[in-house]
C-alpha cells in the first residue's frame, strides 16, 4: 500500500499509524454497514401478501448503538491527542532545533537561515527563494510569517501542514529521516499563482548542510 | 384577543395557550437579531481584548454626555410606547395615538442625535479607517473607527427601520384601525423598539463607556 | 394581523380559485406554489453548479488544453478555450457557492420545508404567507446577483466559497474587487431569505399544527426542517454580520480582518464556521428527516427508535454550534483549542450512528418496496455513512494535518453533500412529485437514473480519497506543477470523464421531469400508500390544503400495524376508540 507518500519525518509514521487504525475501525463499520444493507434489502424485499414486523423500536439494542461509537471516538480523539500536542504545542518544540524562518509573499517563499552563528537576527543571516535546505537527522524549527494573504505549509513528505496568518508569526518543526530533494507546497487557496507556489525542500546530510551553510554565508 | 386570530387562522390545536402568530414570528425574529449583534459584539471583545490593541479613552474622542443624553431620550421613547400599548389595552384610543407619536418623535430624534453626533465626528477627522491626526492620538485608531461606525451604525439602522414601522402603526391608528380587542401590531412593534432599545444601552456601555 | 386575515381571506377562495395569472404562478403566496418556484430556480442553480464542476474537472485532468468546444469565454476567463488560473479560482469559488446556497440548501430548506410543514402539519399555509412570497424572491434576486457577478470587470469572486480574509478583503491580492463584493451582497440578500423562511417555518410549526398533530407525532422530515429553520435563523445573522465587516473592509477603510491595522484574519474564519459549521447540519438534517420518511413508507414498518431519532437529530443541532473549529485545525488558532474541537467533534459521530443504526433496524423485517424513491433512500443510507466514516479521519486533529486542504476533504464534503444530501433530494423530489404536479414520474426511468448516478457518482468521488492521501491538494490549477503529483494524473483523468457520465447521467431525470409534468401517468391520492396528512387530499391540493381541517389520531409511520387489514394506517383515520379531539371545523368560517 503506497497510498500515502514517502513518510521521511520522525513523526510521519505516527500520523500514519493514526490513519491505519483509523482507516481499519473505519472499513469494518464501513463493511459492516453496507453489507447489512444489502442483506436487509435481499433478505426482506417486499412480496405480496406479506406484512412487515410491527415494531417501534428496541431500547436496549438503541443503548449498544449509542454506547458503542461513543467508546471508539472517544478512544480515537485520545489517541489523537499526544502526536498533535507533540507537532502543534511550541511548548513541546525539541530544544536542540536548528531556527529558520520562512516569509511568504504571492507566490513565494523566502526563507532566511542563520548563517554560521546559528542564530537568526545576527548580521550573518541570508534569504533564499524558493528552496529550504535542511540536515538530516536534527530538528529544525521555522518561523512561519506572511506578508500578504493566508499561504499554508505543507510538505508531503514530512505530514506537516500549518496555515501561515499574516500578522502571526507561527512555528513548525520537523525533522527529516531521510536526504533528498523533496517539494513544499502552498496548501491553502491564495490568489491566482496559487498553484506554483512550490519551493524544493532540498535534505542535506549533517556535513553537506555545514559545508552549504558556510558557503552561503 | 389571541383567540379570534387563531380563529381566522383556521387552526385549533389548543386555542388560549399560545401566542398569535404575529407575536411569536417577531419573537423569533429578535432571537435573530440577538445571534445578529452577538456577532458584532463578540468580534468587537475580540479585536479590542488582543494584544497590542489600545483603545481610547472614553470621552477622549467620542462625545459622552451628548451620547448620554441621547440614550435618556431612547430610553424615554420606551416608555412611551409601553404607555401606547396600556393605554389600548384599556382601550383609550387618544393615550395611543399620544404615545405612538410621542415615541416616533422620541425615535426619530435619536436618529437626528445620531447623525449630528456622526457628522461632528468627521468633521474633526474621525473616519472609519480613522484620520491621521487621530491616528497619533489613539493607538488603535483604526479598529477603534472600524468597529464604532459599524455597530452604531448598524443600530440606527434599526432604530430608523422602527422609526419607519412606527409611523406606519401611528398612521393605522389615527384611522383606527386599533381596538381594546385587537392591537397585534402595537404589540408587535413593541417588541421590536424594546430590543433596539435593550441593545443600544449594551452598545452605548460597551462602546462609550468603557 | 394582516397576514392572517390574508390566509383567511385566501381560504374562502379554496373552493373556486379565481386568483390571476400573475397571483396564482408568479407573485404567489400561497406555499405550495412558492415550494414548486423554488424547485425549479434551484434546479436551474444545480445546473449551472453542475456545469462549473464540469469545466474544473475539465481544468484538472487536462491542464492548458483547450475546452472542446473552443474559445465560447471572452479573453478574461478562457482565451481560445484555455482557462486561465484567475478564471479556475473564480470556477472553484462559484460552484461551492452555487451548490451550498443556491441548490441543495434552498432545495432542501426553500422547496419542502415551505411544500411540507402544511401540508404534513394540516395547515392551510404558513404562518405568513406574504413573507414567504418576499423569501423567494429575495432568493430570486440574490441568484442574478451572484449571476451578474460573471459579468463585471474583474469575474466572480476567486476567493474559495470560504472567501478567507485578507485574499477577499483587498482587490488587489485576488484579482477582484467588484465580484466580491457583488458575492457578498448577493449573500446578504441570501440571508435575508433565510431569515424570513425560518421565522415562517418556525412559527408555524409551533403555532399552526391540527388538533391532534402533537409534537411527538410530527414526521421525522418536520422535525428535521424545524431544527434546520432554528439552526438557520440564529447561524445566517452571524454570516451576515460577518460579511459586512468584510465589505467595509474593501470600500469603506475599516480593518476588521486586515493585520496591518490590527484586524485579526482569523476572526473572518471564526466568524465563518461558527456559521458555517452549522450550516452543513442545515444541508444534511433535512435530507436525514426526509429519507426517514421514505425509509420507513418502502420498508413498510414504523421507523425504528422514532424518540431517539428526534433527540438524534437536536443532538447533531447542539453539538453543530461547538465544533467549528475542526474546520481551523491548521489555521494557527491556539493548539489547546484543537484538542477541545476535536473531543466535541468526535462527539458527533455518536448520534450519527444513532440514525444510521435505525434506519437500518428500520429495514430489518420489513417488506421493502423499491420504488425509485426508496431506492435514492437507501443510496443516502449507504453514501452518507461513507461520508461519515471518512470524517472521522479529519475529525482526528494530528491526522488532519496532512489531509486538510487536500483532496480527502473534497470527497468527504461530496460524500455527504452529493452522496448525501443529493440523493435525498432525488428521493424526495421522486417520492413528492406526484402530490406537487398531480402526475407520477416515470419509474423505469427513475430506476435508470438513479443506476447511473450511483455508479457514477462514486467513481468520481471515491478515487479522490486515494489522491487525497497521496497528498494531492484542493484548488490546484494544475496538478503537474509538482513532481509529487504527476503520478495521479491519470486518476485524475479518470475521475474527470466519470464526471462528465455523472452529468450525462443527469439527462434522464431531466426529461422525465419535464416530460412527466404534462404526459406522466395521472397520481392518484396516495400513490406511495404513505400515512402523511399531505396523502389524504387531491394530487395536487388545493388553494388552501384541506377542506375541512383535518383531526390526527396517531404518529406517521403506523406501518403494517396489526389493528388493520392494510399495511398502512393514516394518521387521520380514526379506529374505533379513538374520539376527534376538537369539534369538526371548516376553516375560514
Amino acid at each position: 500500500m503506497n497510498w500515502l507518500p514517502p513518510a521521511l519525518s520522525t513523526y510521519a509514521a505516527d500520523i500514519d499509524r493514526i490513519f491505519y487504525v483509523i482507516l481499519v475501525i473505519t472499513g469494518i463499520i464501513f463493511v459492516a454497514v453496507e453489507v447489512t444493507l444489502i442483506v436487509f434489502m435481499i433478505k426482506y424485499r417486499g412480496r405480496e401478501g406479506r406484512k412487515a414486523y410491527y415494531i417501534e423500536g428496541n431500547t436496549k439494542a438503541e443503548v449498544i448503538w449509542t454506547v458503542t461509537p461513543a467508546i471508539i471516538v472517544l478512544a480515537l480523539a485520545f489517541a489523537s491527542q499526544d502526536v498533535w500536542s507533540r507537532l502543534k504545542n511550541p511548548d513541546r518544540f525539541p530544544s536542540d532545533a536548528l531556527t529558520f524562518s520562512v516569509e511568504a509573499k504571492q507566490f513565494e517563499w523566502n526563507f532566511t537561515y542563520p548563517g554560521i552563528d546559528g542564530v537568526l537576527g545576527n548580521g550573518d543571516d541570508f534569504t533564499i527563494r524558493n528552496q529550504l535546505h535542511l540536515p538530516v537527522g536534527q530538528p529544525v524549527v521555522v518561523h512561519t510569517s506572511s506578508i500578504d494573504v493566508i499561504h499554508s505549509f505543507f510538505i508531503p513528505v514530512f505530514r506537516i501542514k500549518q496555515d501561515i496568518v499574516p500578522g502571526m508569526v507561527i512555528p513548525v518543526w520537523f525533522e527529516a529521516t531521510e536526504t533528498g530533494e523533496f517539494e513544499l507546497a502552498c496548501a491553502e487557496l491564495c490568489g491566482l499563482g496559487h498553484y506554483r507556489m512550490r519551493a524544493r525542500v532540498f535534505v542535506h546530510s549533517q556535513e553537506d548542510f555545514a559545508s552549504w551553510m558556510a558557503e552561503q554565508s | 384577543m389571541s383567540d379570534a386570530v387563531v380563529m381566522s387562522g383556521g387552526v385549533h390545536a389548543e386555542p388560549g395557550m399560545r401566542v398569535y402568530n404575529q407575536k411569536l414570528g417577531m419573537w423569533v425574529f429578535l432571537t435573530s437579531e440577538v445571534m445578529f449583534f452577538t456577532g458584532l459584539i463578540g468580534s468587537y471583545l475580540i479585536l479590542r481584548s488582543a494584544p497590542g490593541v489600545e483603545w481610547a479613552l472614553p470621552g477622549e474622542v467620542l462625545n459622552v454626555p451628548l451620547t448620554a443624553f441621547n440614550t435618556f431620550i431612547l430610553i424615554c421613547s420606551s416608555v412611551t410606547m409601553v404607555k401606547a400599548f396600556a393605554a389600548i389595552e384599556s382601550g383609550d384610543q387618544k393615550g395611543l395615538r399620544l404615545y405612538l407619536v410621542a415615541t416616533v418623535v422620541l425615535g426619530a430624534f435619536f436618529v437626528g442625535v445620531q447623525g449630528f453626533e456622526y457628522y461632528k465626528l468627521i468633521e474633526e477627522g474621525f473616519l472609519p479607517h480613522c484620520g491621521e491626526e487621530l491616528a497619533a492620538l489613539v493607538p488603535s485608531c483604526h479598529l477603534y473607527g472600524s468597529t464604532f461606525y459599524t455597530m452604531t451604525g448598524f443600530h440606527g439602522t434599526h432604530v430608523s427601520i422602527g422609526v419607519l414601522c412606527m409611523i406606519w402603526v401611528t398612521v393605522k391608528a389615527f384611522r383606527g384601525k386599533y381596538t381594546q380587542g385587537d392591537h397585534g401590531g402595537v404589540e408587535v412593534i413593541g417588541l421590536y423598539w424594546h430590543f433596539v432599545d435593550l441593545v443600544w444601552i449594551l452598545l452605548f456601555t460597551i462602546v462609550y463607556l468603557i | 394581523m394582516a397576514t392572517v386575515e390574508a390566509v383567511a381571506g385566501q381560504m374562502a377562495h379554496a373552493h373556486h380559485d379565481d386568483r390571476s395569472f400573475l397571483r396564482r404562478y408568479i407573485f404567489s403566496t400561497d406555499h405550495k406554489m412558492i415550494g414548486i418556484q423554488f424547485l425549479f430556480a434551484c434546479l436551474f442553480f444545480l445546473l449551472v453548479g453542475g456545469l462549473l464542476a464540469m469545466l474544473i474537472r475539465w481544468q484538472v485532468a487536462f491542464p492548458g488544453k483547450p475546452l472542446p468546444f473552443g474559445g465560447i469565454f471572452p479573453e478574461t476567463m478562457a482565451p481560445n478555450g484555455i482557462i486561465l488560473p484567475e478564471f479556475y479560482n473564480a470556477l472553484v469559488t462559484m460552484h461551492g457557492t452555487f451548490m451550498i446556497f443556491f441548490a441543495i440548501m434552498p432545495l432542501l430548506v426553500g422547496v419542502y420545508a415551505n411544500y411540507l410543514i402544511p401540508l404534513k402539519l394540516g395547515a392551510p399555509d404558513m404562518a405568513f404567507p406574504r413573507l414567504n412570497m418576499m423569501s423567494f424572491w429575495l432568493f430570486v434576486s440574490s441568484g442574478i446577483i451572484m449571476l451578474a457577478s460573471f459579468f463585471v470587470e474583474g469575474g466572480p469572486s476567486a476567493a474559495g466559497w470560504t472567501v478567507y480574509a485578507p485574499l477577499s478583503a483587498v482587490p488587489e491580492y485576488s484579482g477582484v474587487s467588484a465580484g466580491q463584493q457583488l458575492w457578498i451582497v448577493s449573500i446578504v440578500f441570501f440571508a435575508a431569505s433565510s431569515l424570513l423562511g425560518s421565522v415562517n417555518y418556525i412559527t408555524t410549526v409551533i403555532n399552526m399544527r391540527a388538533p391532534g398533530m402533537t409534537l411527538f407525532r410530527m414526521p421525522l422530515s418536520i422535525w428535521s426542517l424545524f431544527i434546520t429553520a432554528i439552526l438557520a435563523l440564529l447561524a445566517v445573522p452571524i454570516l451576515a454580520g460577518a460579511l459586512v465587516m468584510l465589505l467595509f473592509d474593501q470600500t469603506i477603510g475599516t480593518t476588521f480582518f486586515l493585520p496591518e491595522h490590527g484586524g485579526q484574519p482569523l476572526l473572518w474564519q471564526h466568524l465563518f464556521w461558527f456559521f458555517g459549521h452549522p450550516e452543513v447540519y442545515i444541508l444534511i438534517l433535512p435530507a436525514m428527516g426526509m429519507v426517514s420518511d421514505i425509509i420507513a413508507n418502502g420498508s413498510r414498518k414504523p421507523i425504528f427508535g422514532y424518540h431517539s431519532m428526534v433527540f438524534a437529530i437536536a443532538g447533531i443541532a447542539f453539538l453543530g454550534w461547538i465544533v467549528w473549529g475542526h474546520h481551523m485545525f491548521q489555521s494557527g488558532m491556539n493548539p489547546l483549542l484543537g484538542t477541545s474541537f476535536m473531543v466535541s467533534t468526535m462527539a458527533i459521530a455518536v448520534p450519527t450512528a444513532i440514525k444510521v443504526c435505525n434506519w437500518l433496524a428500520t429495514m430489518w423485517r420489513g417488506n421493502i418496496q423499491f420504488h425509485t424513491p426508496m431506492l435514492n433512500a437507501t443510496a443516502f443510507v449507504a453514501m452518507f455513512t461513507v461520508g461519515g466514516l471518512s470524517g472521522i479521519f479529519m475529525a482526528s486533529n494530528s491526522l488532519d494535518i496532512f489531509i486538510h486542504d487536500t483532496y480527502f476533504i473534497v470527497a468527504h464534503i461530496h460524500y455527504v453533500l452529493f452522496g448525501g444530501s443529493l440523493f435525498a433530494i432525488f428521493a424526495a423530489i421522486y417520492f413528492w412529485y406526484p402530490k406537487m404536479f398531480g402526475r407520477m414520474m416515470n419509474e423505469t426511468w427513475g430506476k435508470v437514473h438513479f443506476a447511473l448516478t450511483f455508479v457514477f457518482y462514486n467513481l468520481v468521488f471515491f478515487p479522490m480519497h486515494i489522491i487525497g492521501i497521496g497528498g494531492h491538494m484542493r484548488r490546484i490549477y494544475d496538478p503537474t506543477q509538482y513532481t509529487f503529483m504527476q503520478p495521479m494524473q491519470p486518476m485524475n483523468r479518470f475521475i474527470t470523464i466519470s464526471a462528465f457520465l455523472l452529468f450525462v447521467s443527469q439527462i434522464p431525470f431531466v426529461i422525465n421531469f419535464f416530460w412527466s409534468l404534462f404526459k406522466g401517468k395521472k397520481a392518484e391520492i396516495n400513490p406511495w400508500r404513505d400515512n402523511g396528512l399531505e396523502w389524504t387530499v387531491p394530487s395536487p391540493p388545493a388553494h388552501g390544503n384541506f377542506e375541512i381541517t383535518p383531526t390526527v389520531y396517531r404518529g406517521p409511520y403506523e406501518f403494517s400495524s396489526p389493528e388493520v387489514d392494510e399495511d398502512f394506517l393514516p394518521q387521520t383515520t380514526p379506529l374505533n376508540g379513538d374520539r376527534r379531539t376538537a369539534p369538526e371545523q371548516v376553516p375560514g368560517d
